[in-house]
């Protein structure tokens, strides 16, 4: 063998090995010093490094859609704070499309509800929503599980995360939460400003803060940039007529609230709203100037002294975008801990 | 003495409550559920049924959840089935569904109480006491659990009629999925139904050791078109979680009548 290409083998072995120890590294589920207590109770489904990896392994997996042909990682996507980058509705299996935008899987430990209507309460039960629904993986939990139960691995897998081969819609939808609770965005510019670890807004990025919190921390409330409320924001309504939280409610005061979005990485999560019809955030920001609609429910903080929208200029504008994209977490979204690990480590099995 | 005397009551109110836990006597019961239409047993598919707005339709699919079995006792006492074995879905295609296989302590009974439906507690129950009929990979295979607003169907029926405007395959089809146990965060709709069957004129039950007793009770879809609420399949050919699905679960908790008991 020529002795070159022996020597670039053994460093790409070395590589592939000291890789894999990295992305193996685990610390558990820490909790940010600038986050409340979770939501989600750790108590009923403590976070393991084996239920973890299992979880991940399940995430990235496309024997979860009907001709295992997507995972829950092909709609989101690390980089694009897990969402689907670019993409206005989710767009499933067989090329099929939803009717709302692909959420971010951040902080989930810290989220009441899941869905852009709040439909679910417990992340527990959020994946069967994406896995059996028609337009995204259109499979049968059954099936998943006999999938699962056929394959050489997972058995050993579910044992090492909880104790018995045994492979139950409970320990896989447990072993997904799992991996998602451990999707932690907290250290994103803001973070470390806040938690005073040496690094300094610059003046523009304080000035956009203090414009941030007169006029938008009234919904996108810190740390997480939501209150996590259903709110009205007055976007016209859609063709379709989403009327979002009614749908779960039935209340017609609920008529066109969604949830308030986390503003967390948003520079990389477009495009926005519950439907994706703006691609910038420069769009958003002229929605609450001039594209406020007085539809039916519209959020009162957008109708102040009977004037609707959020007076700004076009300074203030740049200044609230400029503070905007300190909420970027290039830590979390490169995290190799989140990412598909058989792609790179097992990938020619 | 105090101590002594609160103890003594503790104990003899402990006593009656447990009065169940204790027993050795469990003994086999049997509810057999028979889905009628009017006067007719109920035919998927092949034979046509008319409603009280004089619709004519056929049933494809008939499902429904029975939980939280309760039976009282002729002197007043209620055995509660214990939970974890007390749901069941009975599948109009599925034979086997249709006989429940309890068992109670030995005892002469006089009503039966059972839930249509789940209960809220189950529905917003850990993921990990969801088994049997209630885990996802089977209530959701069977179409009995809605995934996206966290919660199971109570209720299923569909079917054809041509009085159904035509949907967007072409077809006429009926479709009533009921469900809605109150809401979690914020309260909606309710239409978990507790049904109490009187058994005492078909005659008390009365399972023993070495002797089962069935009861055999009747679900006449019919009245679910009609028993406090007309429903009209041209005006309400698809019934999900609405408004109006409260009318149809008035209509279905009226639709079970006692057939008979055997001892």
């Amino acid at each position: 063998m020529d002795r070159r290409y022996y020597f670039f083998i053994l460093g790409l072995l070395v590589l592939l090995t000291s890789a894999g120890k990295i992305m193996t590294n685990f610390d558990g589920f820490q909790k940010p010093a600038n986050f409340p207590e979770p939501v989600y109770d750790m108590t009923k489904n403590p976070i393991t490094k084996d239920g973890f990896e299992l979880g991940r392994k399940l995430f990235y997996d496309p024997r979860l859609s009907r001709n295992n042909t997507i995972g829950c990682g092909t709609c989101h996507i690390q980089v694009a704070a897990f969402t689907h980058h670019g993409h206005d509705v989710s767009h499933g299996i067989d090329d099929r499309l939803g009717s709302r935008n692909s959420p971010p899987i951040m902080n989930m430990a810290w989220s009441k509800a899941f869905f852009w209507d709040g439909g679910v309460f417990h992340l527990d039960l959020q994946p069967l929503v994406p896995i059996t629904t028609y337009a995204e993986m259109d499979e049968k939990m059954s099936k998943v599980l006999d999938k699962l139960r056929q394959h050489p691995d997972y058995p050993g897998l579910y044992k090492k995360a909880f104790g018995s081969e045994e492979i139950t819609s409970a320990k896989t939808m447990k072993a997904l939460s799992q991996f998602m609770l451990m999707c932690v965005s907290s250290n994103s510019k803001y973070d470390k400003v806040m938690r005073k670890e040496g690094e300094k807004f610059t003046k523009e990025e304080e000035q956009g803060y203090k414009l941030f919190q007169q006029k938008c921390a009234g919904c996108h409330a810190e740390p997480f940039f939501t209150d996590q409320s259903f709110r009205n924001n007055g976007i016209a309504i859609g063709r379709n007529d989403d009327r979002g939280r009614f749908t779960i409610t039935l209340d017609t005061l609920d008529a066109y609230k969604f949830k308030v979005p986390s503003l967390r990485n948003i520079d990389v999560t477009a495009p926005y709203m519950h439907d994706g019809r703006y691609y910038g955030l420069d769009k958003i920001l002229d929605h609450y100037r001039y594209g406020v609609q007085n539809t039916p429910n519209l959020d009162p903080l957008l109708k102040q002294n009977g004037q609707l929208g959020i007076p700004m200029t076009d300074e203030e504008k740049a200044r609230i975008i400029t503070f905007l994209k300190t909420l970027n977490d290039p830590q979390f979204l490169k995290n190799p801990l989140l990412a598909e690990q058989e792609f790179l480590l097992n990938y020619d099995k | 003495m105090l101590v002594l005397v609160a103890g003594l009551l503790l104990g003899g109110a402990n006593k009656e409550l447990s009065e169940f836990d204790s027993v050795k006597s469990m003994s086999p019961l049997f509810i057999k559920f028979d889905n009628i239409a009017g006067t007719e047993d109920l035919v998927l598919n092949a034979k046509q049924y008319k409603n009280s707005s004089g619709e004519s339709f056929s049933v494809s699919q008939l499902q429904y959840f029975v939980s939280n079995i309760k039976l009282r006792r002729t002197d007043g006492k209620e055995y509660a089935i214990k939970e974890d074995d007390s749901y069941f879905l009975i599948q109009e295609n599925n034979p086997a569904t249709h006989l429940l296989k309890l068992k109670v302590p030995a005892g002469d009974y006089k009503q039966l109480t059972f839930v249509l439906g789940v209960d809220s507690l189950r529905n917003t129950m850990n993921i990990s006491k969801r088994t049997g009929v209630l885990d996802p990979a089977s209530s959701m295979d069977n179409g009995m659990y809605w995934s996206w607003n966290s919660g199971y169907i109570f209720f299923k029926m569909e079917g054809e009629s041509s009085a159904a405007p035509a949907d967007p395959t072409g077809s006429h089809k009926f479709r009533y999925h009921i469900g809605g146990f109150g809401g979690y965060s914020a309260p909606t709709i309710n239409n978990i139904k507790t049904i109490s069957l009187d058994l005492v004129k078909s005659g008390i039950v009365k399972p023993r050791i070495n002797k089962k007793a069935t009861i055999s009770v009747r679900a006449d879809i019919l009245k679910a078109f009609n028993a406090t609420t007309n429903l009209s399949i041209a005006t309400h050919s698809s019934v999900m979680f609405s408004e109006f699905s409260v009318n149809i679960a008035n209509n279905y908790s009226k639709m079970f009548t006692l057939h008979r008991t055997e001892n």
